[in-house]
Order: C-alpha cells, then structure tokens, then sequence
C-alpha cells in the first residue's frame, strides 16, 4: 500500500464519518461519529509527521470536548424522538447552499494552485514536540500566555453561568 | 522514527485542499440544517477541524512549524468556546426544557 | 474719546438697553426698566450731540467686511473686488438724523414711563422700543445700502412687534395683530423693490457705498444708460413708498394707529416714515440723474397729500386724523424730493418730527385723561381739565398748519417756494392740500378742546392732568415746534445766518454739494409768504366760527352723504385692495388646496409612507431569529463574493 493509497482512504474514511454527523437522526450516534472523524484526521496528521498535533488532537478535542459533549447530552436525556425536525425546504435549501459553496470554495483555488512555492524537499521535522516546543516558546510565548487567561476566563464564565440559584427558604 | 514528507511521496497539496474544503462544507451544511443546539455545535467543531488540516497541511508543504503552532491555538479557543457554550445550552435547557434552536427567536422582526 | 467709539457707542447703548430689559426686564421694577431705556436714550443724544459739533468731515468708521467677491466687476478695464462692509459713516446728513431719532426717540420714551405705567408688558415694550431705535441709528448711521437695509428691515420688525403689542386683548387683540401684519407685508412690497434697486446698483456698479457711488457718478461720470438709472431710482422709490406710506401702499398706516400712542409718535410720526425720504436723500446722486422719476414722485406725493387729506377731513378716531396728516405731510416732503429740494425736505422732516410727536404725544394724553377713549365726538371743553396738554397741542396744530413764525410755516413755505420756482400749477395743488391740512387740524383741535364735554359722566370724573414724566416732552417739543423754524430761516428779513440747515447738509453730504438751489427773490418770497398766511389765519378764523360760536359737532355714522361719507369711508381704498387682491388670493389658494394638496400631495406623501410601511411588513419576515438561517445567508453572502472576484479577475 503506498502512501497514498492510505491518503485517499483516510480521506474518503474522513468524510464519511463527517457525513454521517450531519445526516443521523441519534444525537449521540452523531457525537460518536464525530469521534471517529477526529480520529481520522488524527491520522491525518501522523501521515504529515505532525505528531505532537495527532496526539494532542485525540487527548484535547476526542477525549475532552468530546466527552462534554457527551456528558451534556446524556444530562439533558436527549434521544431520537426529541429531536427537532427541519423542514424539507430548509434541508434543500441548506444542501444546496453547501454544495454551491464547496464549488465555489474550489473554483477559487483551483488557480491558484499554480502560483503556491514548491514543497521543501526534506523530511519534516517540523511536527516533532522538541521543534514545535521550541518554536511555541520564543515566537510565540505571548500567545501562549494569552491563552492561559483565556481559559481561567472560560473556566469561569462556565462555572458562573452552570450554577443553579441558590433557593431562599423562608 | 521519521516518515518521509508525504508530498514527496506523490500526494498533492490538492488533496488537502480539497479534503478540508469538503469537510468545511459539511460542517457549513450541517449548522444550516440541523436544529438541536448540540449537534449545531458540533458541527462547527467540525468547520474548526477542517480548517486545522488545512493548516497542518501546509505546515509540512512549506516545511515552516507555524502553522501547527497556530492550530495549537485554534484548539486553544475552540475548547474554551465548546465550554462556555455548552454551559449556557445547559442553563436554557433549564429554562425552556428543550434544545431546539428554533425557540430562540426573540430576534425576529 | 475718538469720534469711531462715540459712534459706535451711540450704536451699541439701544442695544444693550434692549438685551438687558429683554433678559432681565421681567423681574426687575419698573421704575428700573423705565430709567434704564430713556438713561440709554438721553445718553446716545448727548454722544450725538458732541460728535454734532466735532464732525467736520466725512469720516468713515469700518466694523468688518461681511462679504468679499474678488474680481467681481470690471471697471476701467480691469477686475476689482466688490465688499460688503459694515461700516458707518458720520457726515452731516447721518448725524443730524441721528440727532432727530435720538432727540425726539427719547422725549418718547420718557413719555412712554408714565403712558404705559398700567401695562403688563412694561418691560416687552420698552425692549422693542430701544431695538427699534437700534435698528433706525443702524438705518441713518450706515455707510452703504447693505446697511440701510438691514436697519429697514430691523425696523420693519420691530414696527410688527410694536403695533401688535396688545395682541392678547379680549376685544382688539386679532384686530392689532391684522394690522400690524397688514404693515409688514406692505413694507415688504416695498422691500422688493428696494432690494431689486440694490441689486442693479451692485451689478451696475460693483459697489453699495455711497461714498463710492458718488465717486463714479459725479467725479468719474461714469453713467449707465438712461434707462438703467430709470430703473435703479424707481426701484428705490417703490422702496421708499412702502415704508413711507405713499400710494398706493399707504393704508398701512392708519391701521397701524392699533398700536400704543408712544409707537405712533416714534414710528409713524418721526423716525420710520422718514426712513424713506432719508433713502431718497441719501442717493440724490441717483436721482438727479433720472428726472422721470424725479417727476413720477413729485406726482405720487402730490395726489397721496391729497387724498390722504381728503380722507383726514371727516375722520373721528383721534389718532387716524393724525395718521393721515402723517400720510399728507410725506407726500408733500415727496413733491419736494421730485422738485430736487433735498435740503428743504429735510428740514421739513426735522420741524414735522416735532410737532407730530408733540401731536401724537397730546393725543396719548388726552387718551389717558379720556381713560383710554379715542372718539372726538365723545370729547369736547377739555381745555379746563388738562391745560399743559391743551397748550401744546394748540401749539403743534399751529405749527402743522403753518401759523406765522412757528416752524411749520417757515419748513411749508420752502417747499412751496420751490413750488413756484418748478411749475407754479403745482404750487396751487399743494396750497389745496395745505389748506384741507389746516381745515381738519383745526377741526380736531375744536372738537377736542372746545365746546362742552360730551362723554360719560364716568369718564368726567377720571379727567386729570398727566404726571410730569408725560407733561415734560410735551413742553419741551412744544418748544422746538415753536422756535424749530430758526434752523432754516429764508432770506427775507435777515440777511445774514439764514438756510444754516441748508449749508449745514450740503456742506457735508456727498451728492448735495453740487446741486445748486436757486432763491427766490425778497419780493417774491414775501407775497408767497403773506399769500400762506393769508390763507391759514382765514382758515383759522372760519373753523373758529364753525366750531366754537355755532357749535357744530362731528356727525354720527348714518347721518353722513356725499362727499363726507366717502370721506370718512377712507375713499374705500381697503375695500379696493380686498377686491383686488386678497379676494383672489384666498380664491386661488382654496383652489390649491381642494385641488392639489387634497388630491395630490396628501394621497401621493400617505401613499408613499404607506408604500414603504407594506415594504417593511414584507422584508421584516427575513428575520426569522434562527440562527441557521442566518447562517444560510451568510454562506450565500460568502459565495457571491467569491464569484464576483472570480469573475473579475
């Protein structure tokens, strides 16, 4: 099996798994096949030696947010019968406006495929943790700071708005 | 161990580009049609993520790292708005017992 | 202090009388207010009358300029500037009307703090009046015509306000208010003309000042086309027949009689009304240039002093006698002006000034005394209960009808005298209306004062002499009405020290000094003399009789026929002028609105709103308040974009 071989199967693996998020009518059946697509492009990234990415993919969006999701849906007990119904005009409507956009998106790039550099002829080690450590802590340290306050922010802004109102008793 | 450079390999940064297009496609498709709030989010996570291979993707073409630096930030934000939005679905499911985006329509003219 | 800041203190001392009563009238006393308008008054005539003596030049005192048009006109081949500046300019002919407005204004006003001591508006009234005066010193004082039109706008307004200042009274109030409307819009038909004239002028000439235009007329000769000077000096003739009430726009001013006795003595006796013969002297240069005019005006004046004294002979308000005399006696100062007699108008309006405000003044007296009635045939024998103001006003009626030595006689007697010398069969038409001057004077000033009182026993018991504050201007004009004549005496018993007012003008006002009168001579000027004097003392005599020793009063309404009815019908001209043009007007206009407003304008302006509102109702269903809708619009957004630069590039 060559490399690409693999490539076209991941990918063809990817957008089944995507599709089949949009189209199930079992809100975790669709949280489960999202798994699966951030797996798929987990691998993705393996193929593109982007290692610490692939990993940091699975732990961070499938293993946490994932997860959450989860968590949520089970806590709101959502099964296929309470799932809202579209009407057929918007699904029309909304495919088509997709479709539309997938070909225009590609139009757009189809020329300018022959203006991008050449690809660096070397093996990449760019994806490796130490060169990525390195590059993320002196070019890109303030952002990363930044960042850090963006969770406490989030942190509390969901612990603040998940809390239930204290119930006065008289 | 080090894998050789896929593009040398023969596949080409269309590929890529079209992968993630599609991805984003389905994704854009997915937050038009679908009503539950959840699912609603989840497809914009999906959006996010084709956006993060197309940068890999010419991360490795370019043989520059600062692209998987930006994607490690793009994840950054996206966990952090998956939380805050979720809490907030939680607080309306509390209010309005369902999950249906199509009650939220106080905005409408 | 330099001759600039006493002028522009002269100017700016009404104005700030004006602010501080506007602003701060309302709550302080009266006596306050009162003191601060006439201090502001008497003030400004005492400036006035330093820079009367220091003056001997023409001196010009430039503010700023308001507009400045580069390369506006050509003359002498090559582009200039044309300026509108704020300037002022002191020569004989602005300080002496300074004098008059100031002078007269404030005897006025202090008449004003005991006739209006009742009044509720004190302070509105005494505001209005220090703009007014403001207004008129910006009119006499300005250096070119942009000046004297804005001062004759200010004091058109200020007329409006004054004449309707008693428009909330339960009777008259809608009847002042008309009246004092009636007077701004004839003004204004004036003022178009005065503004067309301005505007040829400036487009002739490049320039409104007057120093200037006398330049290019007298020393450059530069003269437009006959035609064109026709056209500029008509103009401002219809101009200066609405603000000095000439025909045909004259009845404004008795109408005008609605307002209190203070503003009839200050506005239509001695000050606004002369604002037009001011005009006209003030662009003799224009005017000797153009002798169509000259004459067209000596005609208006000529039959306006006729009918307005054909009109004044059966009329039994009180003060409408006065306002046509006012009307007779402009029309005659027109003659004059038609005749070239610039320096005898002149002093006819310095002597007229005093005896109509004396005039008018004894009428608001005898108004106050009769407890604020104005028919004569109620009045009668009030010589015995307010003797100061029965001297005065046997004094001013004199003088009006040009009893020997007082100074009405010697100011008539230069017009007529020029009379002679123009075209004798004008002098004849103008002794007519002399004569009809004296026959009604002298009839108001019977049926007034002599006889037997014929009012309520009511109004009996209310008669009482004025307070001193009333009585003091009254004695004071009483005496310039008297010894006014000295100013311009005619060479006939003196030889040396005569036609001081004459020399005095022409020696200072561009335009005058190169128009040279001629004198009659001794002899022809004693016969006109005694010829006059003649002709008043018999006039005198005959009212006398009529009057007094038969005893014959004013008739009642239904008893009048004949010439007395149309007479004291006012020749029916507002009745003309409601036929002939507001008829029409109210016609056209109910047209208009049944027609185009009901039909057009309303269905298509709602039809329009409506349409946009039935828009709206369709549009506004875009909104649906979901958001994957919104998002379905957004992805369509993004691909239109995406093709047009496709496509474009």
């Amino acid at each position: 099996m060559t490399l690409e071989m693999i490539a076209i199967l991941l990918g063809g693996l990817t957008i089944g798994s995507a599709l089949m998020v949009v189209l199930s009518k079992h809100p975790v059946r669709s949280v489960l096949y999202l798994v699966v697509t951030f797996f798929m492009i987990s691998a993705n990234y393996i193929l593109m030696n982007a290692q610490f990415l692939a990993i940091v993919n699975i732990i961070v969006y499938a293993g946490a947010i994932m997860v959450l999701f989860l968590f949520v849906l089970m806590l709101l007990n959502l099964n296929k019968d309470s799932e809202p119904v579209t009407s057929i005009g918007i699904k029309l409507a909304g495919i088509i406006a997709g479709g539309v956009l997938l070909t225009v998106m590609l139009a757009a790039l189809k020329d300018g495929l022959v203006l991008t550099q050449e690809a660096v002829e070397s093996a990449n080690n760019n994806g490796l943790v130490e060169n990525l450590g390195e590059l993320l802590f002196t070019k890109y340290v303030l952002p990363f700071e930044v960042s850090s306050v963006l969770f406490i922010a989030a942190m509390v802004g969901a612990v603040m708005l998940a809390k239930r109102e204290k119930q006065i008793i008289d | 161990m080090v894998l050789a450079s896929i593009f040398e390999s023969g596949v080409s940064i269309d590929f890529y580009i079209v992968l993630a297009s599609v991805l984003f496609a389905i994704g854009a498709v997915g937050v038009m049609v679908r009503r539950n709030a959840i699912v609603l989010l989840m497809c914009i996570e999906l959006m996010l993520n084709a956006v993060n291979l197309l940068m890999v993707a010419f991360s490795t073409y370019h043989g520059k790292g600062d692209g998987q630096v930006f994607v490690f930030f793009i994840m950054v934000v996206a966990a952090a708005e998956a939380t805050v939005g979720l809490s907030i679905l939680v607080m309306a499911y509390r209010n309005i017992r369902s999950t249906d985006v199509g009650i939220f329509n106080k905005l409408k003219g | 202090m330099g001759a600039d800041k006493i002028l522009l203190t002269i100017l700016a001392l009404p104005l700030i009388g004006a602010l501080i009563n506007g602003t701060l009238g309302k709550n302080m006393p009266k006596a306050v207010v009162g003191a601060i308008a006439t201090g502001v008054m008497f003030t400004a005539f005492a400036l006035a009358l330093t820079l009367f003596g220091g003056v001997h030049k023409q001196h010009l005192v430039h503010l700023f300029t308001m507009l400045d048009l580069e390369d506006f006109k050509v003359v002498d081949g090559k582009l200039m500037d044309s300026k509108l500046n704020a300037s002022f300019v002191l020569d004989s002919l602005s300080i002496w009307m300074t004098l008059i407005v100031t002078g007269v204004g404030s005897l006025i006003h202090l008449f004003s703090m005991g006739y209006m001591s009742h009044d509720k508006g004190y302070y509105k009234f005494f505001t209005y009046l220090n703009l007014f005066i403001f207004a008129m010193l910006i009119l006499v004082l300005g250096s070119n015509y942009f000046m004297l039109f804005f001062g004759w706008e200010g004091v058109g307004i200020c007329s409006y306000l004054l004449i309707s200042f008693h428009y909330s009274d339960a009777q008259k109030g809608i009847a002042n208010s008309a009246a004092a409307r009636k007077a701004f819009i004839m003004n204004r038909i004036g003022d178009l003309g005065l503004l067309i004239g301005l505007f040829l002028i400036f487009s002739q000439f490049g320039t409104l000042e007057y120093s200037e235009l006398a330049d290019r007329l007298l020393i450059d000769k530069i003269e437009p086309t006959t035609w064109m000077m026709f056209g500029i000096t008509l103009c401002l003739f219809i101009g200066a027949t609405g603000k000095s009430a000439q025909i045909p726009l004259f009845t404004w001013l008795p109408d005008a009689m609605a307002g209190p006795t203070p503003v009839s003595a200050l506005i239509h006796a001695a000050t606004m009304v002369t604002a037009g013969i001011f005009l006209v002297v003030r662009s003799n240069f224009f005017f000797e240039m153009a002798p169509m005019t000259q004459d067209i005006m000596l005609y208006v004046g000529l039959t306006t002093s006729l009918v307005a004294a054909f009109i004044a002979l059966r009329q039994n308000d009180i003060k409408k006698v006065l306002a046509y005399s006012t009307v007779s006696q402009l029309g005659l100062l027109f003659v004059a002006l038609g005749m070239g007699a610039y320096t005898a108008a002149m002093f006819h309006v310095t002597t007229h000034a005093f005896f109509k405000a004396l005039l008018f003044l004894g009428s608001g007296s005898v108004i106050h005394a009769m407890s604020d009635e104005q028919d004569i045939r109620v009045m009668g024998g009030l010589k015995k209960y307010i003797p100061i103001t029965h001297i005065t006003f046997l004094i001013g009626t004199l003088a009006i009808a040009g009893f020997p030595l007082l100074s009405g006689f010697y100011s008539k007697d230069e017009i007529l005298a020029h009379a002679v010398m123009h075209n004798p069969m004008i002098y004849g038409i103008l002794m007519v209306s002399v004569a009809m001057t004296a026959i009604y004077m002298f009839r108001l000033y019977f049926l007034v004062f002599h006889g037997s009182f014929r009012g309520t026993s009511e109004q009996q018991h209310h008669l009482h002499e004025s307070p001193l504050n009333m009585t003091l201007p009254l004695l004071v004009l009483a005496v310039l009405s008297v010894f006014g004549g000295i100013l311009n005496l005619p060479g006939v018993v003196l030889k040396a020290g005569t036609h001081w007012m004459s020399h005095y003008l022409e020696h200072n006002t561009r335009g005058l000094e190169v128009i040279e009168t001629h004198h009659l001579s001794s002899s022809q000027a004693m016969l006109l003399m005694g010829g006059a004097v003649l002709m008043t003392l018999i006039i005198l005599f005959g009212s006398f009789v009529v009057y007094v020793k038969r005893g014959s009063l004013a008739k009642s309404d239904e008893q009048l026929s004949g010439w007395e009815l149309t007479s004291s019908k006012k020749l029916y001209f507002d009745e003309i002028y409601n036929f002939l043009f507001v008829k029409p007007l109210e016609w056209i206009s109910e047209k208009m609105h049944a027609f185009v407003e009901v039909l057009a304008l309303n269905k298509s302006v709602y039809g329009f709103a409506g349409l946009i509102g039935k828009t709206g109702d369709i549009v506004r269903k875009w909104q649906t308040g979901v958001v994957s809708n919104y998002l379905f619009w957004m992805v369509l957004g993004v691909i239109s974009l995406v093709i047009y630069y496709l496509i474009k590039f």
